[in-house]
């Protein structure tokens, strides 16, 4: 590839030590200026997926080499004998150690700036798989995909590894000394030159530091921008109440749902807890069992909106027009309220009403993030006149330090820089070059400050731009603290020694006062040590010392969240209206499912994660619904050019059923040019079009096409629906046609309970030739999935990455039909292509009990287990793959070539040490994690114990936030597993085949307003 | 027509014939033998140690217990290997001088970790847990030989799953009482079937060849 | 004499199954003489150069196979068998004429096999060599091959023998060994001849070994007829069992369109077919550039079309059955499979294989179109056509949509399955050309047998 000026370039050179650093420095600028050539060579330099093993370009030499082998195979035997090994053991063992047993530590890992609670594995000393902390308020056992793909990220091999200065190896001393000199100015004038950019900081030992720094640079600025924060929710409240307030959901007690364009249960800060407690209140035992109600008003479908049992598709920016007519039909005095938009009927609007009047108290109305501030302000209205707030909505003191309206705070930062008064400018863990509002000149406006600081986990987009770059630590790698969604706070400790030097934002910060040596420990200690004398941080009696002991422990501080605050909203709140322009196309922009962000954008895992609803992999694209595609005469993979006030970025188009009319769908956090092999050129940037006034919703868009196409690789690769997009393809037909998908409403299930039970003649048990098996021993395992709790979130999937060391294929391979995950979430639609229902369904091994993939394997490496495992033996396969080709459900993997990573150092430590890496040429498939089986069995038996019900978790289950799925012994009647199957909801795919599997599902029901029809 | 061939050809081409069938089968037995040899499975084999430690002096002379070294022996799947402080709370007192055990004060004096040769490796995808057979009464020796009369140590036996699959098949072979599994030298009584019987009783031992036992 | 530069252009066509006039020492000579000419002919050169150009290929399309993995060809979940397994099914099937010509008509006493039946079992060993090599280059760890044996290990595991894929290991090896022995034992006689007329000395020693000092004395005779007489008899059944074998590769699965009862009898048809088609397509080029009218004679190519057109309309009744059934069962899956291979993304290949295996050779009715070499030829290859993308269109249109619509996909072909493809013909015919030189490909010795008969009856007529 050759870069603008014609020069090769090649990755390593993309990395900052490149060429001499004045020349680099500033060329990097003109290319940040927005130079074509340079992005597209970038483009090419690392086409998605393609850094993963790829046998394209043999060479002749190669060729030479392949006759040789060809020939040479006749006389290739398996004589592997075992090449010497050495055996390494402690000069001085840890206390803790017992190698072979691994350990578990409670840590918290900042999202967003706001806490998720995670339970750590460390095998030796190596983090290896990351769980909900089942203590911890906020996750309660669950874990999310980011969570659980974050230890992928600290091993990443692309992490920036040593500070950079001037684009050249540097270390921390010098800058250290570098650093002290450039702050001999600021500290005469009192930090008047001295600026601090961060993302939402919410640990308050954190802003503890920040307040001393301001206090002895009493003029500098502490600033804080985060791309996908909760700037509306922020600024709503404060309309609302006239203050900052952080609001906390109850859904265990919402019996009525009113979500206007939120994804409540996966973008939320509390989405984990939500979901667990929005599913508990949806679990269905039997006949006389309940169900909350939840009435979906979104632009495109959300693993929330999947959930509703009315979802309203509807341009978000109409929404506001619906919210208040519910509000004046609430009794509010809702203002101009704007004409009702056609799609969404008065006859819907007083239904959704009334309900909601019926539950005064155990309603709920919540407002996602894309809404503007004023329907978050008469989202607390209505929650208000319902009597909910106390009930099911609580308030509490913001989780932020110090909350402020953060794009203003970028701008001001800006305006500041670009008038030359920033002298000294920290940017600390955020990545503003990359993700900066594009009428925000932050890249322009960095020239003009002459001594720039970047901390970073990768050598990204600002760091290039910045004189010094410093190695952030992961979180994995760091102490610290940071507040939950409820503004409880958790301890985040490291789990491993930093891996590449890197520093904390305390370390950091430390700097700036001075402290060259002060260990993030003793920050985190103090500050809580210090606390617990004043705040009741500390329960009355108890030693500091257990306090600080049991936080550890329990992974959060007892007694740190805040309590409910009292605020009522201002008489005119409902009436304050967000003067938002609604005509023609609008465009809104999300945080990616996947990459959130961009920040994420390295992460190969959630890189090939397959999105909600899309099953795209690899790409983000414009969704597009299926109307509005006819109207515009657009087709999959057209590569549509937007214009929004001069700004323009071209995405290829995916048509996505339940996509609302004349509005667009664009996800933030792709086209890195700077975010490592993985990531980088792999999707179409969209911060281009994102302004700082309009940062979710841009209307008065123009898209046209360019005539141009973009592959799109998807896992359910016979599409959705039909290149026509008339119709839902047979795809989603013939999966109900064949009841792999059962669904009923909750009034029907009420008549008929065993409305999903198959007709007896079709769950025959026809006689075998062969021995039946007799589960005469203690345990016999099996599975039960709810699809009525599923929301297909996806976290199983990359549970599954992690515990099974499950390898990643890349763009190419997935399109070639070979992803190697062992569990995937299918997503049927249902009804009209407008407004479908979609429904999630895992897929996963089934177990069967007369499993077909047994018989057909000519070397017995596919085993039934006498506890009804179907075992799959990696060593013994021979690669016949006949056992996939005769498996029903197609969920067997299989090594087309060396998938598994051989090559990266830095990611042997991230592997699972129970779970053998698979080779090229064998078969894999989903084990019911027969590992941790096999640990607890041999546990029970060497100590004489039995294994109590749930004491085996495989990782799906473990990491599921709603539960759906339980995994427990048969042949115990008690268990949660017996006990789910023996629900009349119960039933089994393809039992019709005979093949008995030990997976089996629980019929989704939906629970509809009866005075809404259709 | 002359002939084309001597007439000894007749008897050549009947004894070839015979040649042939026994070169095959010797093949075969060869390969075999290769198979089996210390040269490709490592049995029996001294490998080279950074110190020649002696599990004959430590456990007979001294008479020091497997457990006192290979800590993790009852609780994990992996025995341990003494880390060097171990070797220290005696050779602190002990041979302190004893040029033999330079590299073990050299390692507790830098740091530097010892670096064994491994005598019993297993591949990668075979999961081999200790606590559990010994705690089911299988003793050490039983694998790794009768350890008390090794000056330096080697591996014993193939370790081919062949050679697992025998003693899974058939335990009251080879188990012995609990007290009796720590022995460092240790020669099953005549009656080892018949109270490898009752011990398999007693033990509750199954006889696991389904493949998840070692294969995950 | 060279037999492809003498320019005798009048062809006498003649309607026995050898033309007359021929006397042993004629047969005699015109066999030999193909095999113990000096220089090579120029076209046989060129033929074979081409063939090894293929075989090349095949070296280089295996060599990639095995160094980067089966993943370079098009196979995927859900289609995990793509052209492999079809090469291997249609070269087994083209391996079912030589036997079945060699014993099951000698078994019946029919003449017309003679001047056919040495080239046809050539034919029959070189295709089922050409298909073991794919079961082995298909395997994901080919180097692990010989774990489908049964053998006392160190692992102390077998094979499982409830699966088809051993079955294939013992029938095909089975089969293979079978004929070759067959075909060796036929060839003993003529390569005594050929030892007997060789000019040089070397030749003569080489043909010597490979004759293993044959006489010609009535005891070899004897135990020779009694010997070939048993290995018809024991291969006859094979006939018969290898495809049946083969054909519960799919059938022994539960995917819709693999998962039928007629498959055995279909099956063997269908090699049967394929397998004369073979023939044919090697006898008339033969026939015509060696001059070999007066032995592979009208009446030769006449049976082989009826033969032909005989087990084509088998396997059209198969097909129509499998239409039948699949919706005569109410099976959703069976009827949805059949509908998708009439009409969704594989249906062009479908409807090839149609006209390739039921439309085109009803033109063999016809008894003028039987008796023109080159529209035989045509057909021959119209069918082997059609039988390759028959085992195409089971295997893929089965796999690629089954059970669980999420999982459906496509296979897309490579340049490497094409090249494995394209490389077995070219092992296929290098083995062939190299045969035809050095070996007599008709059986001298039937041929004299046969013009004894014939002279046997011209007396009893004159009387």
């Amino acid at each position: 590839m050759t870069d603008s000026k014609g020069n090769n370039l090649n990755l390593v050179q993309l990395g900052p030590q490149a060429d001499s650093a004045r020349d680099r420095f500033w060329r990097s600028l003109d290319e940040r200026a927005g130079n074509e050539a340079y992005q597209k060579s970038l483009a090419q330099e690392f086409p998605a997926g393609r850094s993963l093993k790829n046998p394209a370009g043999l060479n002749r030499r190669d060729l030479l080499k392949l006759m040789g082998a060809s020939a040479g195979l006749a006389g290739l035997t398996a004589c592997t004998k075992l090449p010497p090994e050495k055996i390494v053991p402690y000069v001085r063992q840890p206390e803790e150690f017992v190698p072979g047993i691994p350990l578990f530590y409670a840590t918290a890992m900042p999202f967003g700036g706001v806490g998720r609670g995670l339970l750590v594995e460390s095998h030796l000393g190596r983090p290896t798989k990351v769980e909900g902390n089942p203590g911890h308020p906020g996750s309660l056992g669950g874990a999310d995909v980011f969570g659980q793909a974050s230890v992928l990220t600290l091993y990443d091999p692309d992490r920036s590894q040593v500070p950079y200065h001037l684009g050249h190896v540097s270390a921390w001393e010098e800058f250290i000394a570098d650093f002290g000199n450039a702050l001999v100015n600021e500290r005469a004038t009192g930090g008047a030159g001295l600026r601090i950019l961060t993302g939402t900081i919410t640990s308050p030992t954190l802003a503890d530091q920040m307040k001393s720094v301001l206090s002895r640079f009493p003029s500098a600025r502490w600033h804080q921008y985060e791309p996908c924060g909760r700037h509306n929710a922020r600024e709503g409240a404060r309309l609302a109440f006239g203050q900052y307030v952080n609001t906390v959901y109850r859904f265990d007690k919402a019996d009525v749902i009113l979500s206007l364009d939120s994804d409540v249960f996966f973008a939320e800060p509390g989405s984990l807890r939500y979901a667990r407690d929005f599913a508990n209140h949806r679990r269905v035992s039997g006949p006389d069992s309940s169900m909350s109600r939840l009435y979906a008003i979104e632009s495109t479908p959300s693993i929330t909106g999947s959930q509703a049992d009315h979802r309203i598709p509807l341009r978000s920016s109409d929404i506001e027009a619906v919210a208040r007519s519910v509000a004046a039909g609430l009794g509010l005095q809702a203002g101009n309220a704007a004409p009702l938009p056609k799609e969404v009927s008065a006859d819907v609007v007083a239904a959704i009403v009334r309900d909601l009047q019926s539950h005064k108290g155990s309603s709920l109305v919540v407002v996602g993030e894309q809404q503007p501030a004023a329907v978050h302000a008469l989202a607390h209205a209505m929650n208000h006149a319902l009597g909910n707030t106390g009930q099911t909505v609580i308030f509490t003191e913001p989780l932020e330090a110090s909350a402020t309206d953060e794009i203003k705070s970028l701008k001001d930062l800006v305006s500041d820089m670009d008038s030359g008064h920033v002298h000294t400018l920290l940017i600390l863990g955020s990545n503003p070059a990359y993700n900066a509002p594009a009428d925000v000149p932050f890249v322009a406006a960095l020239n003009k400050v002459d001594f720039r600081v970047h901390l970073g986990l990768y050598s990204d987009e600002t760091a290039d731009l910045c004189h010094w770059h410093i190695p952030e630590a992961h979180y994995l790698e760091s102490w610290g603290d940071v507040r939950n969604y409820d503004g409880s706070v958790s301890i985040v400790q490291p789990l491993i020694a930093p891996l590449y030097g890197g520093k904390t934002l305390l370390e950091v910060l430390a700097l700036v006062q001075g402290q060259a040596s002060v260990s993030p420990h003793d920050m985190v200690r103090g500050y809580w040590q210090q606390q617990s004398g004043g705040r009741s941080a500390q329960p009355a009696g108890a030693s500091f010392e257990s306090f600080w002991e049991t936080s550890l422990n329990n992974g959060w501080l007892e007694g740190t969240a805040p309590p409910a605050k009292q605020v009522t909203p201002s008489a005119d709140t409902a009436a304050k209206s967000s003067a938002q322009d609604v005509q023609g196309l609008e465009v809104v922009l999300r945080p990616d499912p996947s990459v959130w962000d961009g920040s994420l954008a390295n992460n190969a895992w959630l890189m090939e994660l397959p999105r909600p609803f899309s099953k795209l992999t690899w790409d983000n694209t414009l969704l597009v619904s299926p109307a509005t595609a006819a109207r515009l005469g657009l087709q999959r993979e057209d590569v549509v050019k937007l214009q929004i006030e001069g700004r323009e970025v071209e995405a290829p188009v995916m048509v996505l059923p339940g996509q609302a009319a004349n509005s667009l769908t664009l996800h933030l956090g792709y086209g890195r040019t700077r975010a490592g092999g993985v990531g980088n050129g792999v999707g179409a940037n969209a911060y281009p079009i994102r302004t700082s006034d309009a940062p979710w919703i841009a209307t008065g868009v123009t898209a046209s096409k360019t005539g141009g196409k973009h592959h799109l690789v998807t896992t359910q690769n016979h599409h959705l629906i039909d290149q026509k997009s008339t119709k839902v393809e047979e795809e989603s037909e013939n999966a109900f046609d064949r009841g792999l998908v059962r669904v009923g409403t909750l009034a029907d299930y009420k008549q008929r309970p065993d409305f999903a039970q198959d007709p007896p003649e079709e769950s025959t048990e026809a006689p075998s030739m062969y021995f039946p098996y007799h589960y005469t021993q203690a345990n016999s395992w099996g599975m039960s999935i709810d699809l009525n709790s599923c929301i297909g979130c996806n976290a199983c999937i990359v549970a599954c990455y992690a515990e099974n060391n499950i390898s990643v294929v890349g763009k190419d391979e997935v399109d070639n039909g070979r992803d190697m995950q062992w569990i995937r979430v299918d997503t049927y639609f249902r009804g009209d292509l407008d407004n479908p229902e979609a429904y999630h369904e895992l897929m996963l091994c089934q177990h069967c009990e007369n499993a077909p993939c047994e018989y057909v394997c000519p070397v017995g490496a596919t085993v039934h287990s006498p506890e009804g495992l179907n075992l799959m033996v990696y060593n013994r396969c021979v690669g016949t793959r006949y056992c996939s080709n005769n498996c029903p459900y197609k969920v067997r993997r299989f090594n087309f070539k060396l998938y598994s990573d051989w090559d990266t150092p830095s990611l042997f430590p991230l592997r699972n040490p129970d779970v053998t890496v698979r080779s090229r040429g064998v078969m894999e498939k989903c084990t019911y994690c027969v590992q941790r089986i096999m640990e607890a069995k041999i546990a029970a038996d060497r100590d004489e114990t039995v294994i109590a019900d749930g004491q085996i978790q495989t990782a799906c289950q473990q990491t599921c936030p709603t539960e759906a799925i339980v995994f427990g012994n048969l042949n115990d009647p008690e268990s949660k597993v017996s006990k789910r199957k023996a629900q009349t909801r119960d039933y089994g795919l393809l039992r019709d085949l005979n093949v008995r599997p030990r997976t089996t599902y629980l019929a989704r029901l939906r629970n509809p307003n009866p005075e809404i029809k259709g | 027509m002359p002939q084309v061939f001597h007439r000894s050809m007749n008897t050549i081409s009947r004894v070839s014939l015979v040649g042939a069938v026994l070169l095959i089968g010797g093949l075969g037995y060869l390969g075999w033998a290769f198979n089996q040899s210390p040269y490709y499975t490592n049995a029996k084999l001294q490998l080279e140690q950074p110190v020649p430690f002696s599990h004959k002096h430590h456990t007979m002379d001294d008479g020091i217990d497997c457990r006192y070294c290979h800590t993790s022996v009852e609780k994990s799947s992996f025995a341990g290997i003494p880390p060097t402080e171990t070797c220290m709370t005696c050779h602190s007192q002990i041979w302190t001088n004893a040029s033999m055990l330079e590299p073990v004060r050299a390692s507790y004096a830098t740091g530097q970790s010892l670096e064994w040769a491994r005598v019993n490796a297993l591949p990668d995808f075979v999961y081999f847990n200790h606590s559990i057979h010994v705690k089911k009464g299988i003793g050490c020796t039983t694998c790794h030989g009768q350890l008390g009369e090794m000056p330096i140590t080697w591996k014993e036996n193939t370790l081919y799953m062949r050679w697992c699959i025998d003693c899974h098949k058939h335990p009251e072979q080879y188990v012995r009482r609990r007290e009796d599994v720590f022995k460092a030298v240790y020669h099953p009584p005549a009656n080892q079937v018949e109270m490898g019987r009752q011990l398999v009783r007693e033990y509750k031992i199954r006889t696991f060849t389904n493949c998840e036992t070692c294969h995950r | 004499m060279d037999p492809e530069n003498d320019n005798r252009t009048a062809v006498v066509e003649t309607e026995e199954v050898i033309a007359p006039g021929h006397t042993y020492a004629s047969v005699s000579d015109r066999v030999t003489d193909m095999v113990l000419t000096w220089p090579i002919g120029i076209r046989w050169a060129a033929g074979l150069a081409l063939a090894l150009g293929l075989l090349f290929v095949l070296n280089l399309a295996l060599g990639v196979v095995f160094t980067i993995g089966v993943g370079v060809w098009g196979i995927n979940i859900p289609v995990g068998w793509g052209f492999a397994i079809t090469n291997f099914v249609w070269w087994i099937g083209i391996g079912h004429a030589g036997t079945l010509i060699s014993a099951f008509l000698l078994l019946m006493r029919q003449q017309w096999r003679t001047s056919i039946n040495r080239f046809a079992e050539a034919m029959t060993i070189f295709a089922v060599a050409c298909a073991g090599m794919f079961p082995l280059a298909h395997m994901g760890r080919p180097w692990l091959f010989y774990w489908l044996l049964p053998y006392p290990d160190t692992m102390g595991t077998w094979p499982q023998f409830r699966s088809p894929l051993v079955w294939d290991v013992f029938a095909v090896s089975t089969y293979l060994t079978v004929s070759l022995v067959f075909w060796y034992t036929g060839l003993l006689p003529d390569l005594a001849t050929l030892r007997d007329r060789a000019k040089s000395r070397a030749v003569k020693i080489i043909y010597g070994f490979a004759s293993l000092g044959w006489r010609g004395s009535a005891s070899h005779w004897s135990r020779y007829e009694v010997a070939s007489l048993l290995l018809a008899g024991l291969s006859t059944p094979l006939v018969v069992s290898v495809h049946t074998v083969v054909s519960f590769d799919f059938t022994i699965a539960i995917i819709p369109g693999w998962h039928s009862t007629i498959f055995p009898p279909y099956f063997v048809a269908g090699a049967i077919y394929s397998g004369f088609a073979m023939v044919l397509t090697l006898a008339i080029p033969l026939r015509k550039y060696y001059h070999l009218e007066d032995f592979v004679t009208m009446k030769h190519l006449d049976f082989m079309g009826k033969v032909m057109l005989a087990t084509g309309l088998v396997v059209a009744y198969s097909y129509v059955m499998e239409a039948f059934m699949a919706f005569y069962s109410g099976n959703q899956y069976e009827r949805y499979m059949m509908l998708n291979r009439m009409t969704g993304p594989y249906a062009v290949t479908f409807w090839t294989l149609i006209f390739c295996n039921l439309v085109g050779p009803q033109v063999l009715w016809i008894r003028k179109f039987r008796q023109s070499p080159w529209l035989l030829f045509g057909v021959s290859l119209v069918v082997q056509t059609g039988m390759w993308l028959e085992r195409f269109v089971i295997i893929i249109t089965g796999l690629h949509r089954d059970f669980i619509p999420s999982s459906w996909g496509m296979f897309y072909p490579t340049r490497w399955d094409y090249m494995t493809f394209l490389g077995t013909l070219g092992l296929f015919f290098t083995l062939f050309y190299l045969f035809i030189r050095v070996m007599p490909m008709i059986a001298i010795h039937e041929l004299r047998d046969l013009v004894h008969k014939k002279q046997h009856e011209a007396k009893a007529e004159s009387h």
